[in-house]
């Protein structure tokens, strides 16, 4: 067997039709750090070509090659041919997973991160870590310091944990305020509902203020994301197929995530389940239904906030938003709906930040570096915050000002929205 | 390779710079055209220094060296056909000065000429030479390939800017060329040697560039034809006129729907051809005058439409749309190959009819764009490769297209280079004295035949 027929979502003519004009080189982050044709997209386009094709052998190094790529979709965008170099990366990587499965990814994405119950027990640990006083102690004792410089970027990667999942806090059915306009289902993200709680608490009451009654299903499983970069498709697809069922039971007009990761693999699940009879229509009717919260935001009357934010605001675009699903304008227009704030534009704001999910942990150089850069582009605007409404991004925005000693705020815009309504309250 | 060799490498640019593995081998054997073919290391210098060494290894050890930088040419110059050490320059990427006094750049050969520019920008200075490649491809490869690009109409090529060169030669010895003067009549002009030499004679690391004033005001016009032929005749309407546009472009219908197609700019489809024209210069006044009086011209000789970019973005999409067109054509055929023949230009307009005539007689389509106001062609045999009859017929096409060049007193090649590809022709373009003469130029510069092998001039 042809080893180009294990390519599920691509096919022969997305390797063979590269003319290798090097376009995709001028928009590359690794490349960029790497200034080396094996960190570029034309370099993996060749390397899975001659690994289909049995002129390479699929080595640990060419395994290595697809995984050092952040799956930013920079060169999926600028390709005049139409060929995307980064879903093959990702292609690459499920090749991979065929012929030599990792155990691991089992027991981590089909066990672990599909069970939201799990995931929160896992977790358990670094919320005690933050709430008992540990964190507090490991910082006034300086103990943070004697880490090791990764370990020490990780660790300044957590944001301060809720007490509890978001998960376990929202009800069921939030009402709308005043009459309901809008019959929307909230995905809420893993990352969301673990870490970042209080901005999935903004995007619910932003949404009840605007007319909507906010359903959210509370057996979410993950999106899908880690899973299908780590190679297992067939994880992705049981995920989606599990969503999609659970969301069809609340039958909303529309399904609202405020994690640009999850809203840009939702919107895929159409995509992925095209070839399955029985749930090709299913699955393209719910990836119609998703919107991020700032683009649905700005497809409705949204009632603008009577409260000020002054603040000199910048916006960084996350990757799955920008280019996954062309939502770039909403979250500008979002924030500077509200009085006071200064907004300005953040040079190279669709370069990646280098999170791309795990890429701290895996390419430590790779993504400090991606990340510095964008932290020297962060310091020219002189901003005091930095918004954008993705957890990953946040959380690798986190680090690099922490690693900087930048004094800016990490923030998702549905907050200083949220914020903006509730100043408004008060100074009435 | 041997082990011992590697280990010398090593010892001289460090471990981040020699790649062994099968995998980046095989990344490093391709250029921009479909040729390929694995060195034997791969070898990423970060200094002259560097670079001097490891000419003095590979000449003690007679292993061929391809220097490249990204790998945009079209002319498969930098495939290494000959195995042994490529060497690629993109980490010596620095600006090592923006002299604004004198208006000169001091650079190293594997900065990319796009940020180089933006740079030189910054402080109201320019560099004028834009060729498509210009976010992937590095001034050293664009000196070594004597770049164009659709502004050469008015400024000039690459080598126009090149005022000295830092090059090693093929025992490692470190040359300076020329510097920071304009003029300079010193001997023989050894940058012009270098410039265009396709990494055959030495391997150039740094160069000292002419900068001029960024001019303030651009204007872009898109003219619609309904026939080729009028769009042709047009360039030489508008050139004759005495305006000198900073850019006049021409492009065939099959060109402008790929470019739609990929992009959705919503280019007239319809039209036979189009002309893309700009002025541009310091004052506001002259420049819309300029761009005025060409299109009046254009819809003297038959324009069915002229538009004038209203604002930057407009503008910019233009040129987006110009940029793109090469690799946009991938869109209609798995391969394509694309000259660069340069003809007189009051040849044009019988260049395109001859060009149309191969493409009708052979079956096959040939897409015409290019730099129509220097007489710069693009011809695009669009085939399948995989079928052995198309192949066959696309090398007779060639022959045939570099034939038409050939006969309205034209050259092979205007900005691409020979490479390998044009080899075969070199003989009947330049005759037996030419060739002769600058195969013994090569043999002075490279003894040892190690500084890109069997490139541009033939066995």
């Amino acid at each position: 067997m042809a080893l180009s027929a294990t390519l599920t979502r691509l096919d022969e003519s997305d390797y063979l039709n590269c003319i290798r004009c090097g376009l995709c080189l001028a928009v590359c982050p690794t490349y960029r750090v790497y200034k080396s044709e094996t960190a570029s997209p034309r370099g993996r386009v060749a390397l899975a070509r001659k690994g289909l094709e049995g002129d390479l052998e699929l080595s640990p190094n060419m395994a290595e090659q697809m995984y050092a790529c952040l799956d930013c979709l920079a060169c999926n965008d600028i390709c005049p041919v139409g060929i995307r170099p980064a879903d093959l990366a990702i292609e690459m990587r499920q090749v991979q997973e065929q012929i030599n499965p990792a155990g691991w990814k089992q027991t981590l994405f089909g066990g672990l991160i599909a069970r939201p119950g799990r995931m929160e027990a896992a977790t358990f640990p670094l919320r005690v870590y933050q709430w008992s006083g540990v964190r507090k102690l490991v910082y006034s004792l300086r103990i943070r310091q004697l880490l090791p410089r990764q370990l020490r970027d990780l660790e300044g990667m957590l944001p301060r944990l809720p007490r509890r999942p978001l998960r376990k806090v929202l009800p069921e059915v939030t009402p709308a305020q005043g009459e309901s306009q809008h019959k929307v289902s909230f995905f809420l993200g893993c990352a969301q509902s673990l870490m970042f709680a209080d901005e999935s608490a903004a995007t619910v009451r932003v949404l009840a203020r605007n007319g909507c009654t906010v359903t959210t299903p509370k057996d979410t499983v993950c999106c899908g994301m880690p899973a299908a970069g780590y190679g297992r498709l067939d994880l992705l697809k049981d995920h989606a197929r599990f969503n999609i069922d659970l969301f069809e039971k609340t039958n909303p007009d529309v399904i609202v995530t405020d994690c640009a990761t999850c809203g840009s693999k939702l919107k895929e699940y159409g995509e992925i389940l095209a070839d399955e009879p029985e749930w090709a229509e299913r699955a393209a009717a719910f990836s119609a239904k998703v919107r991020d919260i700032s683009e649905f935001l700005m497809s409705i009357p949204l009632e603008k906030p009577s409260g000020r934010l002054d603040a000199r605001v910048t916006y960084h675009d996350p990757c799955h938003l920008r280019r996954a699903q062309k939502v770039w304008k909403q979250p500008r227009t979002l924030l500077q709906l509200i009085d006071g704030i200064d907004f300005v534009e953040l040079p190279e704001s669709d370069w990646c930040c280098g999170s791309a999910g795990s890429q701290l942990i895996t390419h430590y150089e790779t993504s400090t570096a991606v990340l510095d850069r964008k932290m020297d582009n962060l310091k020219s605007t002189g901003a005091e915050m930095i918004a954008s409404g993705c957890p990953g991004c946040q959380m690798q925005l986190t680090t690099g000002i922490k690693r900087s000693q930048l004094d800016v705020k990490v923030v998702h815009p549905i907050v200083l929205l949220d914020q903006a309504y509730a100043n408004g309250k008060k100074s009435q | 390779m041997n082990s011992t060799f590697i280990a010398e490498l090593v010892k001289s640019v460090g471990k981040e710079g020699v790649l062994t593995s099968p995998e980046d081998l095989a990344v490093y054997s391709y250029d921009g055209t479909f040729e390929e073919h694995c060195p034997d290391v791969v070898v990423l210098p970060t200094s002259t220094e560097q670079v001097s060494q490891v000419l003095q290894l590979a000449a003690r050890e007679r292993i061929p060296v391809v220097t490249r930088g990204m790998a945009s040419g079209l002319a498969a110059a930098s495939v290494p056909f000959s195995g042994g050490i490529v060497l690629c320059l993109t980490r010596m990427d620095r600006i090592l000065e923006i002299d604004q006094e004198n208006a000169i750049a001091h650079v190293e050969a594997g900065i990319i000429t796009a940020i180089l520019q933006a740079e030189v920008e910054k402080v109201g200075l320019f560099y004028p030479p834009d060729p498509s490649s210009i976010r992937h491809s590095t001034i050293g490869g664009n000196i070594a390939c004597n770049a164009g690009g659709p502004r050469c109409l008015k400024y000039g090529v690459t080598g126009d800017y090149v005022l000295g060169l830092t090059v090693v030669l093929a025992d490692g010895q470190i040359l300076k060329t020329g510097g920071k003067v304009i003029k300079d009549v010193v001997g023989y002009d050894l940058t012009a040697l270098f410039t265009g030499s396709e990494g055959t004679l030495g391997v150039i690391t740094e160069a000292f560039l002419r900068l001029t004033a960024k001019p303030k005001f651009a204007h872009t016009a898109l003219v619609e034809f309904n026939s080729i032929a009028e769009a042709s005749q047009t360039v030489n309407a508008i050139l004759t006129a005495g305006i000198v546009p900073a850019t006049l472009e021409l492009m065939d219908q099959t060109a402008i729907a790929c470019i739609e197609e990929a992009m959705n700019l919503g280019l007239p489809v319809d039209a036979e051809a189009i002309l893309l024209v700009e002025t541009d210069g310091q004052e506001e006044s002259t420049v819309l005058r300029e761009i005025e009086t060409a299109a009046e011209i254009c819809r003297q000789q038959g324009a069915r439409k002229v538009t004038v970019a209203k604002d930057e973005t407009e503008r910019a999409a233009l040129w987006k749309a110009r940029r793109s067109v090469a690799p946009a054509l991938a869109r209609r055929a798995p391969n394509k190959l694309g000259e660069d023949i340069t003809v007189p230009r009051s040849a044009i307009p019988e260049a395109v009819r001859r060009l149309k005539a191969v493409s009708a007689k052979y079956g096959l389509p040939i897409v015409i764009f290019g730099h129509a106001g220097d007489g710069n062609l693009h011809p695009n045999i669009l085939f399948d490769k995989r079928d052995p009859a198309q192949w066959a017929k696309v090398e007779q096409m060639v022959a045939e297209e570099f034939d038409i060049a050939l006969e309205l007193g034209g050259t092979l090649s205007g900005e691409h280079g020979v490479g390998t590809l044009k080899r075969p022709y070199m003989q009947r373009a330049l005759g037996s004295a030419s060739v002769a003469l600058q195969k013994s130029i090569k043999q002075v510069f490279d003894p040892l035949n190690i500084l890109n092998p069997g490139k541009v001039l033939p066995d």
